[in-house]
């Protein structure tokens, strides 16, 4: 199964949220515990997931906790480049049909040339990307490129946007609008914070895409509260520290979890 | 004339320099650099403010700084007179604290209750540290492990006045890696903290400020050469690490045609093949902490381990307004290695009885250079950012003392 050329990430997504379902986003961290490894777990978490957040790992990650900090370490040590990453996805999305959105920060892409990267991130089948470091006001170059390859340009909206931006970046978003759940850096948390709902209900009027919420959340509970007003969830550093650790299974076993807790706790 | 403000030397609207600078920050920061621009703007265009900071730069700092003439330094380069910008006497030793004081004041006027800094040498770490104890408010300042080492010193001052001092133990252990880790700790905190940038780097509109607040050097500068040699230099030169001390000194003269400017980057061992820190002269523009500017990096965008026997050096980036007057032909960027400024660090000591910081050292080391190619009757201008007690231990090992 392969994704089709004219895919449109957010018109998929969305079609699951108007069936009744809240959807469900882990990271992976590209190449991880191996590259052969990468592609076996990309596929088995693929019955679970609605899409895969596949990060390509850089070497000063800004947004990121010691988790991911060492994912992307443990990566780059062991010699994965950004086409050794858009390689490994084009491999799992042969096996897998769901949607993979790499997440990396700006420099890759801007190094690569913003053509060059999009047209290879195209040609590996990947349907969106997530730049943290690169906000709005920086993003019209790279959003109208990706455009011409029909991927999506994620957009974050932080607990300390104010409403008015929020409305601008849930309107320019593709794919999902992503709620930050809290200040900080990827990592765990033991609840939700409240500025959680705040960010999602800021969003919400202006889009009709799903509003997905990450950062922090590591747990079904976690999911299902956060499910509560989102349309679902992505799960960053929970899974990175599973793959670190080597249990696969506990990563596979995690997301089937949180998607059985969000797709129930509605019914 | 105390201003911070120069016409001739902003970023656009877009916190542009020709094609670098810009604002590459996590969503989380965007709306904290924005009212920091207009509480920004909002200091600068009020006369309050620059009276207060021409208090400070007077009574705390203890500017100006004097413009001195090296003689026997001179004399031992047998060319033009050079002459010294010594930012080493300001208080706390080096530059770093005429930007500190002024970020100070305006973390007061914003209402935040905390600051952060990262430091390489430890002398911003030091002057942030400072700064904070006479605003009474707490501090905490990122240092990579590894120059928490070879800046010992510094470590012990910034906890002696009261900050906390975080070593970063990823990556290079670093100036750089000190940076990521305070930007960790920004998108944290950003509601009640006020990020002490220590350069001319990171996102707009931080290249601004602390180039405007780091301006009181070229101006002092340039009316000192005036009125003490009579004319202005026939070059100017300083060390760019992130490169404030050199905005500071050559806003002073970038409308001055007849005054070359020159910028000195540090080569590291200067072998070929080996780490150093030589952004502009031989990286290429990408896009870290904030900004786009020159870089050192790999051919997929990783950034590549710097190095400079000069802590304050030893960083792969370089501001904006750096790149922009790289490309405009404005100014030129030179190296000196690793044994360029210990040479250079020798040579100033024994003749004129400074010791000065190895960063400043690599200025020194070209300003030599140049006072001999120019030759008698000419003038050269070196900005001699700091002084060298926090190097002793490395200087002392590397001349086997
Ligand atoms: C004495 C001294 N000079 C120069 C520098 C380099 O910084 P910049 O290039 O911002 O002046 C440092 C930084 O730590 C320093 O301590």
């Amino acid at each position: 199964m392969s994704i089709e050329v004219k895919f449109d990430l957010g018109a998929h997504l969305r079609q699951k949220v108007l069936d009744g379902r809240k959807l469900v986003v882990p990271y992976l961290t590209c190449g991880l515990p191996t590259p052969q490894d990468f592609i076996d777990l990309y596929v088995s978490l693929g019955e679970y997931a609605d899409a895969i957040e596949v990060g390509i790992p850089f070497s000063d990650p800004v947004m990121d906790g010691p988790v991911i900090q060492a994912s992307s370490v443990k990566a780059l040590e062991a010699g994965i480049t950004v086409d050794g990453c858009l390689g490994l996805i084009s491999e799992a999305l042969k096996r897998s049909s769901t949607p993979a959105v790499v997440m990396t920060y700006y420099n890759p892409v801007h190094s690569a040339g913003l053509h060059e990267f999009a047209a290879k991130a195209s040609a590996a089948g990947v349907s969106g990307l997530i730049v943290p470091d690169l906000p709005y006001e920086e993003c019209d170059e790279l959003d109208r490129v990706l455009k011409q390859q029909q991927m999506a340009l994620i957009q974050l909206v932080a607990p300390t946007t104010p409403a008015e931006r929020a409305s601008m970046l849930a309107a320019a978003s593709r794919g999902w609008v992503y709620a930050v759940s809290r200040m900080g850096v990827t990592g765990m948390q033991e609840s939700l914070a409240s500025a959680a709902s705040e960010v999602v209900d800021r969003i919400k009027p202006f889009t009709d895409i799903p509003v997905l919420v990450g950062v922090g959340i590591s747990s079904p509970e976690l999911a299902v509260e956060a499910c509560r007003v989102a349309d679902g969830v992505i799960v960053g550093t929970a899974v990175v520290k599973r793959v670190l650790e080597d249990d696969l299974e506990g990563v596979v076993g995690l997301i089937r979890e949180i998607q059985k807790a969000v797709n129930q706790a509605d019914r | 004339m105390t201003a911070p403000t120069t016409s001739t030397t902003a970023a656009d609207a877009r916190g542009r320099w020709g094609e670098y600078g810009g604002v590459f920050v996590p969503e989380s920061l965007m709306e904290a650099l924005r009212r920091l621009e207009a509480a920004r703007s909002e200091a600068w265009a009020d006369p309050d403010f620059h009276a207060e900071l021409a208090r400070l730069n007077k009574q705390v700092i203890g500017r100006p700084t004097p413009l001195y003439l090296a003689s026997r330094l001179t004399e031992m380069a047998g060319g033009a007179r050079i002459w010294l910008k010594r930012e080493d006497m300001a208080f706390t030793g080096a530059h770093k604290i005429n930007n500190t004081l002024g970020q100070l004041l305006l973390t007061k006027r914003m209402g935040k209750s905390r600051v952060l800094a990262e430091t390489g040498a430890g002398m911003h770490g030091v002057a942030t540290a400072a700064a904070a104890a006479y605003f009474g408010i707490p501090c905490r300042v990122y240092m990579g492990a590894e120059d928490t080492r070879r800046q010992s010193h510094n470590v012990a001052r910034m906890k002696m006045l009261g900050a906390e001092v975080f070593p970063v133990a990823t990556g290079t252990q670093t100036l750089k890696d000190a940076i990521n880790e305070a930007l960790r700790d920004w998108v944290t905190t950003v509601e009640d903290t006020h990020y002490v940038i220590g350069s001319v780097v990171g996102p707009h509109p931080f290249p601004q400020m602390v180039g405007d607040l780091q301006s009181v050097i070229g101006r002092e500068a340039r009316d000192q050469m005036l009125d003490q040699a009579g004319k202005l230099p026939n070059a100017v030169l300083a060390c760019v690490g992130g490169g404030s001390n050199a905005i500071g000194i050559f806003r002073g003269f970038l409308e001055d045609a007849a005054v070359k400017i020159y910028g000195v980057e540090a080569a590291g061992t200067g072998v070929e093949g080996t780490p150093h820190s030589a952004a502009i002269g031989l990286g290429r523009p990408g896009v870290l902490h904030g900004a786009r500017s020159y870089l050192l990096q790999d051919p997929d965008g990783q950034i590549l381990p710097a190095h400079s026997v000069a802590p304050g050096l030893d960083y792969p980036g370089v501001g904006p307004e750096h790149s922009m007057l790289k490309d405009s032909g404005r100014v030129d960027y030179l190296t000196a290695t690793d044994s360029d400024a210990l040479a250079a660090f020798k040579a100033l000591a024994t003749s004129e009885g400074i010791l000065p910081a190895l960063e400043s050292s690599h200025a020194v080391a070209r300003g030599l250079d140049l006072a001999k190619q120019i030759g008698k009757g000419g003038d050269v201008l070196v900005c001699l950012s700091g002084r060298g007690d926090k190097d002793v231990d490395i200087v002392a090992g590397s001349l086997g003392l």
